[in-house]
């Protein structure tokens, strides 16, 4: 009956409000991260695949580099470590240049691996047509590449969304962040909270897959 | 092998530049600025403060401002350093957060329960206390433990809070018991709740706040340990250390100290806030 | 930097440990489950397909620090004690092994159709052309993006540090309190980090290489 009570004052109009405000922090970071990191890491991944002498390693080893640290560590530094270098990035600014850093060389592994997936005749096929290189990766191995990809970019994706949770480190005010000043009111409200949590981020998340799911099969249609 | 001496090569590289980013090269153009006269010119002080302790600094969560014990002597010492103008910024600062912003200049204080030790005095410097606390145990209704030796067993598990100063205490209490930190109040709590450990460990006040929740958890032993709390500025910084010394003896004096932590104390069971009057 | 990890060594080395440890033992039965979830999703069973999807959408979902919590702090209460490094290697288990489903699940429907009905029409069951035929094709498709989701599971063994399970991240707090040089002693784990990962990355690089 406890129990009950506590979701009952847990879930006040108060701190469902103020867990839905930090539930549109979370999705407008989410949003400018997966725009902008799509953007990068699409290019970041055809440099990496194309092979171009000295170029395409340096990136390799730098996508290789930043995707294996752990992304609070990334978080951590561009908030405190860039100052250091005489740009002082706001706490949303820092976390939407960490999270797209980050996920731009995730998403850079993801696409070279998609377009390797490809058929290599199909550039041949493109080249002996008279297309260029740039034109053939473009017009015709990019989109099937992306077709391939999609289940492997939402995945991204969702951690992407999960992931700005992290930067409750540098007291960027999304949702998890609120959900602990919540339960720092009263202790009872921890367990109300992270069941909160879990239907909010699953209801974003969820939506993400079905939105993929629908291109996924939309694609494999048009095959 | 030409290979693996690229990517050794560019490693090495790319660990300079990291080391450049994480060093504190900053600080050193930041401690010839004097902080006091930048905020007089400004009329602000910046303070680091807790945002999720109760009592001493929590986010109203309707208003969106951080309220507590804390916030209130920091206006109070403001006021009196600035006059009545002057204006108070508070910063939510969490343990992993306060000593790079305290050295970046994103704030001029931290003033967040933090407890002057011999080690923290070392890389701050901390103006004399402004409050009192003493460390306690919380155990369960009839919990055999009735104080802190009796943690001092193999087999004995102690919980307490990342970045508090009271885990390091425990060490010297309980030396045989195992100390497990977790990240905030209410995540040790429930924790203790759900017997992944014998005793919770923090500072008294909190831990009266948290029997007061849940009736089913008491103090036990009394506090065992003074944890004074105290201002932390940046190395260098003795004008503005010292301005904000005299200003604490200025609200002790007045009574505007007591006012504040009567409005904060006064109501937490256990507590006798009489006995911390200054 | 030099002389926190002078004095604080015996921390990083108990830290880098309980992450190995917990890493490879959710690597091994993540990387099981996942594969299974995989092939129920795409049987031509019904409820199975259904079973898989509902695992797969609900694990990967919800926040690896809610499904940890609930191990850590819900499962003792009515089930049994259980520490907060095994909650913690639990919890990443499942929620890595949801990833893993969904990554081998969309190698095995990249691999040509029609190769699923040769098998089958030569005699081979369901199980023997995926275990045969299907999965060793798949598995090199997805090599690249499983070794992304290998290497956020070693990063995200860092939840471990939310319920006291003494990983690299936990003992990085402590060193970054006890010395409060913030900094430094985040650059220290973050280098340890890439310890792990680093190579993890070039044997998948050649994994790839090999089966190509």
């Amino acid at each position: 009956m406890e129990t009950v009570q506590n979701f009952i004052n847990a879930y006040s109009w108060t701190n469902i409000h103020y867990l839905l405000q930090g539930l549109w922090v979370t999705v407008e970071v989410s949003v400018a991260s997966i725009i902008l990191s799509f953007i990068f890491g699409t290019i970041l991944g055809v440099i990496r695949y194309a092979n171009i002498k000295y170029v395409s390693a340096i990136i390799g080893f730098i996508i290789d580099l930043i995707r294996n640290l752990p992304l609070l560590i990334i978080i951590f530094f561009t908030y405190f470590g860039l100052p250091n270098l005489g740009f002082k990035p706001a706490i949303i600014e820092a976390a939407i240049l960490a999270m797209t850093v980050f996920e731009s060389m995730m998403i850079a592994e993801i696409v070279r691996s998609g377009i390797m997936a490809v058929d290599s005749g199909q550039m041949e096929g493109a080249l002996s047509n008279g297309l260029s290189y740039w034109q053939g990766l473009r017009i015709i191995i990019l989109p099937q590449a992306l077709r391939n990809m999609i289940p492997a970019l939402v995945s991204q994706f969702i951690s992407l969304v999960k992931d700005t949770s992290l930067a409750t480190i540098i007291v960027l005010p999304e949702m998890m962040y609120h959900a602990q000043i919540i339960y720092g009111q009263n202790t009872n409200y921890i367990i109300p909270m992270f069941v909160a949590l879990a239907v909010l981020y699953f209801v974003v998340c969820y939506a993400l897959s079905l939105i993929a799911r629908y291109f996924e099969k939309r694609m494999s249609y048009s095959k | 092998m030409k290979k693996f001496w690229c990517f050794m090569g560019l490693f090495s590289v790319l660990t300079l530049m990291l080391i450049t980013l994480t060093s504190c090269g900053s600080s050193t153009a930041l401690s010839k600025r004097d902080v006091l006269q930048a905020d007089k010119k400004s009329n602000t002080i910046t303070w680091g403060v807790k945002a999720d302790t109760k009592l001493f600094g929590l986010m109203n969560v309707k208003t969106g401002k951080v309220e507590g014990f804390e916030i209130d002597l920091a206006k109070a010492l403001t006021k009196e350093i600035l006059g009545k103008n002057g204006k108070a910024v508070f910063v939510p600062v969490t343990s992993q957060t306060r000593m790079p912003l305290l050295r970046n200049g994103n704030i001029d204080a931290i003033m967040a329960t933090m407890t002057i030790t011999p080690q923290r005095a070392k890389q701050v410097d901390f103006t004399r206390s402004y409050f009192d606390a003493g460390q306690a145990i919380l155990v369960k209704k009839g919990s055999p433990i009735k104080n802190v030796y009796d943690l001092n067993k193999s087999g004995k598990v102690v919980l307490g809070v990342t970045g508090s100063n009271s885990v390091e205490n425990i060490g010297k209490f309980a030396p045989k018991a195992r100390v497990l930190q977790l990240s905030d109040y209410a995540q040790a709590f429930t924790a203790l709740k759900s017997g992944q450990g014998d005793a919770l460990t923090t500072d008294n006040g909190i831990l009266y706040g948290m029997s007061v929740e849940n009736p089913g958890y008491v103090v036990v032993g009394g506090s065992f340990t003074k944890e004074p709390y105290g201002i932390a500025v940046n190395k260098g910084q003795k004008n503005f250390r010292n301005r904000l010394n005299k200003a604490l003896t200025a609200v002790e004096k007045d009574g505007t100290y007591n006012k504040i932590l009567k409005k904060w104390f006064s109501n937490v069971p256990g507590l006798n806030y009489k006995e911390m009057m200054r | 930097m030099a002389h926190i990890v002078a004095t604080q060594w015996p921390l990083l080395l108990t830290g880098l440990w309980h992450t190995i440890l917990c890493s490879v033992i959710a690597l091994f039965f993540s990387l099981i489950i996942g594969s299974l979830f995989a092939i129920f999703e795409i049987m031509p069973n019904r409820v199975m397909r259904i079973i898989g999807h509902v695992y797969v959408e609900i694990f990967r979902n919800i926040p690896l620090l809610v499904i940890t919590m609930f191990f850590f702090v819900v499962i003792p209460l009515y089930v049994t004690k259980i520490n907060g490094f095994t909650a913690g290697t639990i919890g990443l288990t499942i929620y890595t092994s949801a990833f893993i489903a969904e990554t081998v699940r969309s190698g095995i429907q990249s691999v040509e159709s029609g190769q699923m009905e040769g098998a089958l029409s030569n005699g081979l069951t369901f199980w023997q052309s995926m275990r045969f035929i299907i999965l060793p094709q798949a598995f090199k498709i997805v090599i690249p993006p499983l070794g992304n989701q290998f290497i956020n599971l070693v990063k995200n063994s860092s939840v471990l540090a939310f319920v006291a399970g003494f990983d690299l991240m936990y003992q990085g707090n402590m060193i970054a309190n006890n010395t409060l040089q913030t900094m430094p002693s985040y650059f220290i784990v973050a280098v340890l980090y890439l310890v792990i990962t680093m190579p993890l990355s070039y044997y998948m690089r050649h994994l790839e290489k090999k089966l190509a």
